[in-house]
């Protein structure tokens, strides 16, 4: 048989025509593509919002809209973009195409319940896009009681309920991928034979599954708050609203590893294939990933320094987001020797993920400034904090995401995209991220604050920087997509293994078969079994077509 | 064959040790309810937890088959008790150390 | 192990399994993990409590002295019972007991509703002591309006349990007319056990729900 082919022709793609039958898939590929469609578009409404507030603030004055349809605005972005864009990209689209595929699964865990995650994901989305039509919610993605739960007039409840259910969305995902993970695997996949992907998706999910529940039971005291007027948040009733962002933030600041640690997981397969190396110390990668998952845990009290929470606990919390600064680190540095001494091609996975380890490496490091209790009151609610997140957001997470898209196109649609174009791309979303937001952390140092729509006039120039580098941006998004949807009919036919990369995934036909494996596989070789810089280099998607 | 750890395996309670559990949860909750009629201070609290604690350790460990799963499973359940502790624990102590400075607390107690 | 697929009877086995032990297992596993998740939805309300009672022990007290206490032991009694008959449920699956298995889950849906049946008469017993936190909400004696958040955090927490045991049920609703029609056997019966867990876990929360609300202070008033 043709291993580039599946038998007959079949994949998971053309087992099945119809829409009944995507609707109603339990195959965990299928619904990974069902995902990157409805992700796909969120980003879409999360970006358009975005450029709202660019456009806004190119002039000192509040010239594009009120004040009050601003905080719409924001909160807008805000909202689609952490709950229905960062949080489920890479676990729901990446994680749900390759984990079981990775460990020689034939699917997850719990099929149905995948394909249940998805419609709860679509249900909270769909009730979330009612509410911003309906005007949305002014209160920041936040919540902060007591104005939201005493003075928004706004849609709160709805909102608080699309993200409750949302919530239970990545609950399952990240149950769903415990299981199969502990239980799932491929006769001699043992843990330490696990590509480093697999690991980071764990940690991923220990952090859905303990964390999501806390911000879940939380908007629903917020909503009896608001309904009810049950006490608990609102300072009249003898409730303290401070209590609310503990809670909160206690899920909320996890949540960001859940966005981070799914991109360093494709970044350490991004690295291992593009320097044809096994990352650097293995063992302390998967062990930083665990570390960070547990760790973020405890220092959430770091988004609260000014809150009126005691000082002492202020300076725990301080300490405490020191240490977890380190696995991070240790994952940067192991990233960094990996390339030492390999054999380096920049294809254009690989400039996502070099782009990926100065941008995170950035975000982090402000990260750290923002932990440092002295520092963080000058700059709390300045741009400066606005800039160290999408730094790591947008620097850190969605150029995994591409990153990861791009490396797994072929294996996804069995069709190569064309090279010239991701380069160009990559080399767009770079620039432009870097001229939209670099010049935010100087803003905010000068003390521009967040959630404004004016501003002194001597800072136009910076706010102008920023919403060019911000069209510069959208280009290098718009590119992908079109470029994406073309390769679907007109890009070259991609084999099995365009980049010979090590891993699972590349053994198997692309597209895979519906369920994954002709034979189950038997695995005898560690993860990353390169031979350093004796492998031959990826064919690369630059073939003869190239522009 | 797939990962070798079994949660639970087909292991069967004999009755009698469900029995027994059952008449210790009800004498333990009516000792609950008797202890809770005598003043022990601040210790009510304490013995009122114990006991909880325990009842809780009997359910888990023979209703719900905890001693007769393998590691995991415990670790699981202790895990995300261990999670709530981390919660219960550095949120206390923010409220807790509010005002030690003097200045007196934000959200002073009735 | 023999293949799930020379047996005569249906096989329950998915196709992402390589045998009945591996789904069993697997089954289990993860609703360990759902619980997990419900210990840290519960930890949020308990959290809340903490904290209040934490400052104002004094009406948390108060609060507590106008339950019920009878009623509170009872149902704590109620679920312990409905507990040993879900294990004994279990059991029976697991030694293809079927028609036992029936019979317990009748028993175990019975004591649930009784455990309803008396919240219900609790909750009307606090509407008409004008006790349900909201603007009808008056509380006699020095307390005053301080008890109101006791009440918040009694209707909220048991409110959620009681929930629980509303959706506990019509699962067992589910799983009776199952096994009503042969669903389970000793070879498959993880939809059983897996509820046992769940029903477990809410009678943990109970556990803890009782003496937290009932007992405060008890020693202060004397016999109720």
């Amino acid at each position: 048989m043709n291993p580039h082919e599946s038998a007959a022709g079949t994949n998971y793609l053309n087992a099945e025509l119809g829409l009944r039958s995507w609707l109603l898939t339990k195959d965990h590929k299928r619904i990974a593509i069902l995902y990157l469609l409805s992700v796909s578009f969120f980003f879409l409404v999360g970006g358009l919002f975005a450029m709202m507030i660019r456009l806004e603030l190119l002039t000192p004055a509040g010239d594009l809209m009120e004040h009050d349809t601003y905080n719409h605005v924001f909160s807008a972005h805000g909202i689609i973009m952490v709950f229905f864009f960062l949080i489920p990209a890479i676990p729901a689209i990446l994680g749900n195409f390759l984990i079981p595929i990775m460990i020689g699964a034939k699917d997850l865990a719990f099929p149905k319940l995948n394909l249940l995650s998805w419609y709860l994901y679509m249900f909270a989305g769909t009730m979330a896009l009612t509410a911003l039509l309906m005007g949305g919610v002014d209160t920041g993605w936040t919540f902060y009681p007591p104005y939201s739960s005493n003075f928004s007039h706004s849609n709160v409840v709805l909102v608080g309920i699309a993200v409750f259910i949302n919530g239970f969305s990545g609950i399952l995902t990240g149950l769903n991928f415990l299981v199969t993970i502990h239980r799932m695997r491929a006769p001699g996949m043992t843990w330490f034979r696990l590509p480093l992907f697999v690991w980071s998706q764990y940690a991923t999910s220990l952090i859905f599954v303990l964390g999501t529940p806390v911000i879940a039971i939380t908007l629903l005291l917020l909503v009896g708050e608001r309904l009810f007027h049950i006490g608990v948040f609102d300072p009249s009733l003898g409730g303290d609203p401070v209590l609310f962002q503990h809670l909160f933030w206690f899920y909320s600041h996890p949540a960001v590893y859940i966005m981070i640690l799914p991109s360093m997981a494709v970044i350490s397969e991004l690295i291992a294939c593009f320097s044809r190396k096994r990352i650097f110390g293995y063992n302390m990668v998967a062990f930083s990933s665990i570390a960070i998952a547990v760790l973020g845990f405890l220092v959430w009290g770091h988004h609260m320094f000014v809150s009126s929470q005691s000082v002492y606990a202020g300076t725990v919390f301080s300490l405490l987001t020191m240490l977890v600064a380190i696995p991070s680190a240790i994952k940067v540095f192991n990233w960094s020797f990996t390339l030492y001494q390999g054999s380096v091609s920049l294809e254009t996975p690989m400039l996502y993920a070099l782009g990926f380890i100065g941008l995170f490496t950035i975000g982090g490091l402000t990260g750290v400034f923002l932990g440092t209790l002295g520092f963080d009151v000058h700059v709390t609610d300045t741009y400066f904090v606005v800039a160290h997140f999408h730094y790591v957001m947008v620097g850190g997470t969605l150029m995994g995401y591409l990153g990861g898209l791009h490396f797994w196109w072929p294996k996804m649609t069995g069709r190569k995209y064309p090279e010239f174009w991701g380069k160009l791309s990559a080399l767009l979303v770079f620039v432009g991220f870097n001229l939209t937001f670099f010049p935010q952390f100087i803003l905010g140092y000068l003390g521009m604050p967040r959630r404004y729509h004016v501003y002194p006039p001597e800072w136009q120039v910076l706010n102008v920087m920023s919403s060019a580098g911000a069209s510069v941006l959208a280009v290098g998004f718009i590119l992908p997509a079109c470029y994406f949807l073309w390769s679907l009919k007109y890009g070259e036919i991609a084999g099995r293994n365009p980049w010979r990369a090590k891993g699972l995934e590349w053994e198997v036909p692309s597209p895979p078969p519906t369920f994954n494996f002709e034979v189950p596989p038997v695995v005898t070789e560690e993860a990353y079994n390169y031979a350093g810089g004796l492998e031959p280099r990826p064919t690369g998607l630059a073939s003869a077509k190239t522009h | 064959m797939a990962s070798p750890e079994p949660t639970s395996g087909h292991h069967i309670v004999p009755v009698k040790i469900y029995v027994v559990i059952f008449l210790a949860l009800a004498c333990l909750t009516v000792l609950t309810t008797a202890v809770a009629f005598v003043d022990l201070g601040p210790f009510n609290n304490v013995v009122m937890l114990a006991i909880s604690l325990l009842k809780t350790s009997l359910v888990v460990l023979f209703f719900m088959h905890v001693k007769y799963s393998t590691r995991l499973v415990p670790l699981i359940a202790v895990g995300a008790v261990v999670w709530l502790l981390i919660m219960f624990g550095i949120t206390m102590s923010d409220y807790m150390t509010r005002g030690w400075l003097g200045a007196g607390s934000s959200w002073p107690r009735p | 192990m023999e293949s799930a697929l020379t047996t005569a009877e249906p096989t329950h086995l998915a196709h992402q399994f390589d045998s009945l032990e591996q789904q069993q297992q697997t089954a289990t596993l993860g609703m360990w993990f759902f619980l997990a998740q419900e210990i840290l939805f519960f930890g949020g309300l308990f959290m809340t409590y903490l904290l209040y009672r934490w400052r104002d022990p004094q009406a948390f007290q108060a609060g507590s002295y106008t339950l019920d206490i009878r009623f509170g032991m009872t149902n704590t009694l109620v679920l312990i019972a409905s507990s040993f008959t879900m294990a004994m449920a279990v059991r029976s699956a697991q030694t293809d007991r079927i028609k036992a298995l029936v019979r317990y889950l009748v028993a175990t849906g019975f004591f649930g509703v009784t455990f309803l049946c008396i919240k219900y008469v609790e909750y009307s017993d606090k509407w008409h002591h004008h006790h349900v936190p909201g603007p009808l909400f008056h509380f006699a004696g020095p307390m005053g309006q301080r008890a109101e958040v006791f009440f918040s955090m009694y209707f909220a927490m048991t409110g959620m349990h009681a929930l629980h045991m509303i959706i506990g049920l019509g699962l067992l609703i589910w799983l009776l007319s199952g096994a009503l029609r042969g669903r389970y056997s000793a070879r498959y019966y993880n939809p059983i056990e897996c509820f046992g867990l769940y029903w477990h876990f809410v009678d943990i929360i109970w556990i803890f729900l009782f003496p937290l609300f009932y007992l405060i202070g008890r020693h202060y008033h004397g016999v109720a």
